[in-house]
């Protein structure tokens, strides 16, 4: 794992770690994956004498297929049937804290974890065995030892309470038998038959249905209700106003959507312009904020001298997730200092801090519990949406609360990924080789995410009475980054290269972590640039990468998917783009085929082609999904999507007012998986988001002459581009 | 509130709500169904489709009051034990990241299928454009149909 630990010494959080921890040199050894923040084996894994396996991870199923590649592993290290391995995700009783299942991360962290704890799991066995059997020479069928001893009978005798050593090695990729296999998701059937598969479809006795009224616009304060005529509707149990927050509970849910109308009708707010301008003076606004630059990068190195510079400002708009489903909770108050959650939150522990912080609990009053949502694209409302559950719950008298946004309270109210500025410049030498490079950017915060240590992120907490604050908001450190995620162009050898960011925490709208935090847009900018670059060098712009890529499997991906798309220097209608996800993660080139209709502007992707490294792949057809809908969603981002506001409010309150690319408009996706079986896990499921943008910027300009450097790239932009 | 006898999955099933609820908490939270499902109650999205007598409707803004037809929803295709032909495709394609709109997709699928028994990639594509899919399975949804229809017919 020494590959692993090196990775970990250049993030800032361990650099912190070391900083203040000054007895480091007697702490214990550094355990793979998760298993080092959650030690003991038996918060992994437990053998039961009823022939069952059941793994515990605090990573939670999004629909990504966790739940299935971390069963896959641990068949793989135990030796038993998939059959037999059950698995409980995300509780805060159950489960091991693994904080946020975000970043790509699951099956690096998780993965690792159980995959370790098994193996050593499995040892113990063995070792119990071998005494027993009186012999080493130990073979293992699905849990049965030499035909006669099964784990099932040594579970009584097995201590998996105690500290894991990490010694044990795991299995070599040859020996696997579910790793590596498209094993179908357990997740699936449930949710194709009417299974109760999301918080959604939780019921609990005495139930209610709360609903929340928002304020109209971000900076509104609430003036005056008509609290004795909704308390008067049908079915309303209870109303609660504080602050500027306020929500009401039914027994029914048209009850509870029929007194939230009523309620919002009666209402009158104090609302002000707190809203940023739309459109190019946004950003205008962002570079003037005044916020100065954190050089991130500074190398400089021999070189050529320059004998063409370029330079390019790239922008892209707030993003909303749009779930399909709206943000779900379902609270109760066991009695006044104990709070039940189940949520779709991405971190039940992160959110049962934040939870206990607004209400004044110690953490352990809270007990979360994960059940799956709407599709999870970063940091949604769920969190939110738990908070107002919770604080509805208090004036239900002991009845459980289940409480859904509606689509508008979704749209307004939950927090969006940045709009960001991006200048690039850059100089070739007379070969057309890159000599420099620079990367400037303005950001909001990307990571607002609950799991803090005094106050709460949630959106409800700062609309109480007495609003509840939250830690300084800082920037996710790189090499991962935040703001400057994928800002360093990280895979391709330049001698002098400058990345400097703006990070500006006000943010008038609430921001936080959508797919890819600023990756997205900072390789959108970086490889649309690097086209720029290639045609003023006068290169292919697949060669001309290749010019300056060194790392072996950056190049495979490339020319993986050069070679599928059946790329062809010279004019064409494909675009291409590459990125390493993180810089540290999985390796991902795509390249997109375009139509362009000249006089309405609009831009059709007819097929994108992609090849993607993610180190060993446990299930071939995740990874796929996973790089198939990064590209779809990023397609839709790209060519569609803009959150629309006025100085005061914000306009996008429905799918109307936000179309996302639809069925008709989807492209043909073709996926290579590069499977890597002896090298460690990458995370896959950002991977494809940022190149997806560029590779369609780059196809247009190939094929039109235009390039087009602010997203999105609706038929009006592109119609007046062209013109 | 007044006494309707919906016709549910086969069953008679008298629930007592306001001639306005819309069908979909009846069958969410009386019927205790949990395959339609709430994405926006203004019928943009399709995650709350059922069939009413064979014809996919938006169960968000039909009143409970105009569903005096053979409703089905996903739960009559089918179980897991006893899958529908369209269910198993789905599963077989792994047609979905969090399933949130398939239910709406399955239930269109069956209502185009029963117009159109072979119908082409574009025709599908045509008749689940009004149904929004945002983790972006749609080319395994076009697939998992294409499946189901080859195995019906």
């Amino acid at each position: 794992m020494s590959s692993r630990r090196e990775f970990l010494k250049t993030t800032g959080a361990l650099v912190i770690l070391f900083s203040f921890d000054k007895s480091v040199a007697q702490s214990p050894a550094r355990l793979p994956g998760s298993l080092n923040s959650n030690r003991m084996l038996n918060g992994w894994l437990r053998i039961d004498p009823d022939g069952t396996v059941t793994l515990f991870s605090g990573k939670i199923e999004l629909g990504q297929g966790i739940g299935t590649a971390l069963a896959q592993i641990a068949a793989d290290e135990l030796d038993v049937d998939l059959k037999r391995i059950s698995l409980v995700q995300g509780d805060t009783v159950l489960t091991p804290n693994e904080g946020q299942t975000a970043g790509s991360q699951s099956v690096q962290n998780s993965g690792t974890a159980v995959r370790y704890a098994c193996a050593e799991a499995r040892a113990m066995l063995l070792s119990a065995a071998a005494a027993k059997l009186g012999t080493t020479d130990l073979k293992v069928v699905d849990g049965t030892i030499n035909g006669t001893l099964t784990y099932w009978t040594l579970a009584g005798e097995l201590d998996l309470k105690k500290e894991a050593t990490g010694s044990v090695k795991p299995k070599p990729p040859s020996e696997h038998k579910w790793v590596g296999k498209n094993v179908p998701r357990r997740d699936i059937p449930k949710k194709f038959t009417g299974g109760a598969a999301y918080v959604q479809d939780i019921r609990l006795p005495g139930m209610v249905f709360g609903r929340v009224v928002r304020p109209p616009s971000p900076g509104a304060t609430l003036v005056s209700i008509n609290e004795k005529q909704v308390r008067q509707l049908p079915g309303v149990i209870a109303l609660v106003r504080d602050g500027n927050f306020l929500a009401v509970a039914a027994e029914r849910e048209e009850q509870a959507i029929k007194a939230r109308a009523a309620l919002a009708k009666g209402a009158v707010w104090k609302e002000s312009a707190t809203l940023p301008p739309e459109g190019k003076a946004l950003y205008e606004q962002l570079m003037a904020s005044g916020t100065p630059a954190q050089v991130m990068l500074d190398k400089s190195g021999a070189a050529a001298a320059p004998a063409k510079t370029l330079d390019a400002r790239y922008t892209r708009p707030f993003q909303a997730h749009g779930s399909i489903g709206p943000s779900c909770a379902v609270a109760v108050w066991e009695n006044e200092k104990k709070l039940r959650v189940w949520t779709h939150s991405q971190g039940v522990y992160p959110l049962r801090g934040d939870l206990a912080n607004v209400f004044g609990l110690e953490p352990a009053a809270v007990h979360c519990t994960h059940a799956e949502g709407s599709g999870c694209y970063g940091h949604n409302g769920a969190d939110d949406v738990a908070l107002d559950a919770a604080l509805l719950a208090r004036a239900t008298r002991g009845r459980p609360v289940k409480l859904q946004w509606m689509r508008e309270d979704e749209f307004m109210w939950e927090p969006y990924g940045s709009a960001m500025v991006m200048k690039l410049g850059g100089a070739l030498d007379a070969q057309g080789n890159i000599v420099s490079w620079s990367h400037e950017l303005w950001s909001h915060p990307h990571s607002r995410r609950p799991g803090q240590s005094k106050g709460s992120h949630t959106l409800a907490a700062r609309h109480l009475e007495k609003p509840v604050g939250a830690d300084p908001v800082g920037d996710v450190p790189l090499p991962a980054g935040g703001a400057d995620r994928n800002a360093i162009p990280g895979a391709y050898d330049i001698p002098n290269v400058k990345v400097s960011k703006h990070f500006i925490v006000e943010s008038p709208l609430r921001t936080s972590a959508l797919r890819t935090l600023g990756g997205y847009a900072n390789v959108f900018a970086l490889e649309s640039f690097m086209d720029e670059m290639a045609a003023a060098a006068g290169a292919d712009p697949v060669e001309f990468r290749l010019r300056h890529i060194k790392d072996p499997r950056a190049r495979a991906v490339v020319e993986a998917t050069a070679s599928r798309a059946g790329w062809k220097p010279g004019a064409g209608n494909w675009g291409f783009a590459y990125a390493r996800y993180k810089n540290v993660g999985c390796y991902c080139a795509v390249a997109a085929e375009l139509e362009v209709d000249r006089a309405s502007g609009r831009v059709v992707v007819k097929r994108a082609v992609s090849s993607v490294d993610v180190g060993q792949a446990v299930n071939p057809d995740g990874i796929v999904n996973q790089i198939e809908g990064g590209i779809i969603q990023s397609t839709s981002w790209t060519l569609k999507e803009a959150v629309s506001f006025d100085r005061t409010r914000v306009k996008t309150r429905s799918w109307a007012d936000y179309p996302i690319l639809r069925f008709e408009e989807v492209p043909q996706v073709e996926v290579v998986v590069l499977n890597q079986p002896d090298q460690p896990f990458l995370g896959v499921g950002e991977g494809s988001q940022g190149p997806a943008a560029a590779a369609i910027a780059n196809g247009i300009a190939r094929l039109t002459g235009k390039r087009m450097r602010d997203l999105p790239f609706t038929p009006a932009r592109v119609k007046a581009a062209l013109a | 509130m007044a006494k309707y006898v919906l016709k549910v999955n086969g069953a008679a099933r008298e629930v007592s709500v306001d001639a306005d609820t819309p069908l979909l908490y009846v069958l969410r939270n009386d019927l205790e169904l949990n395959g339609p499902k709430f994405g926006c109650g203004l019928a943009q999205c399709g995650a709350c489709t059922v069939l009413l007598d064979g014809k996919a409707v938006r169960s968000c803004v039909t009143p409970v009051s105009a569903a005096s037809g053979a409703i089905e929803t996903i739960e009559g295709l089918g179980s897991v034990d006893k899958l529908h032909p369209l269910q198993k495709a789905f599963i077989e394609e792994q047609a979905c990241q969090c399933g949130y709109c398939g239910n709406g997709m399955v239930m269109s699928a069956k209502a185009l299928l029963a117009s159109n028994p072979r119908p082409t990639n574009e025709e599908i594509r045509k008749a689940l454009n009004g149904h929004l899919c945002r983790c972006a399975s749609h080319n395994r949804i076009v697939r998992a149909v294409q499946r189901a229809a080859k195995e019906m017919s």
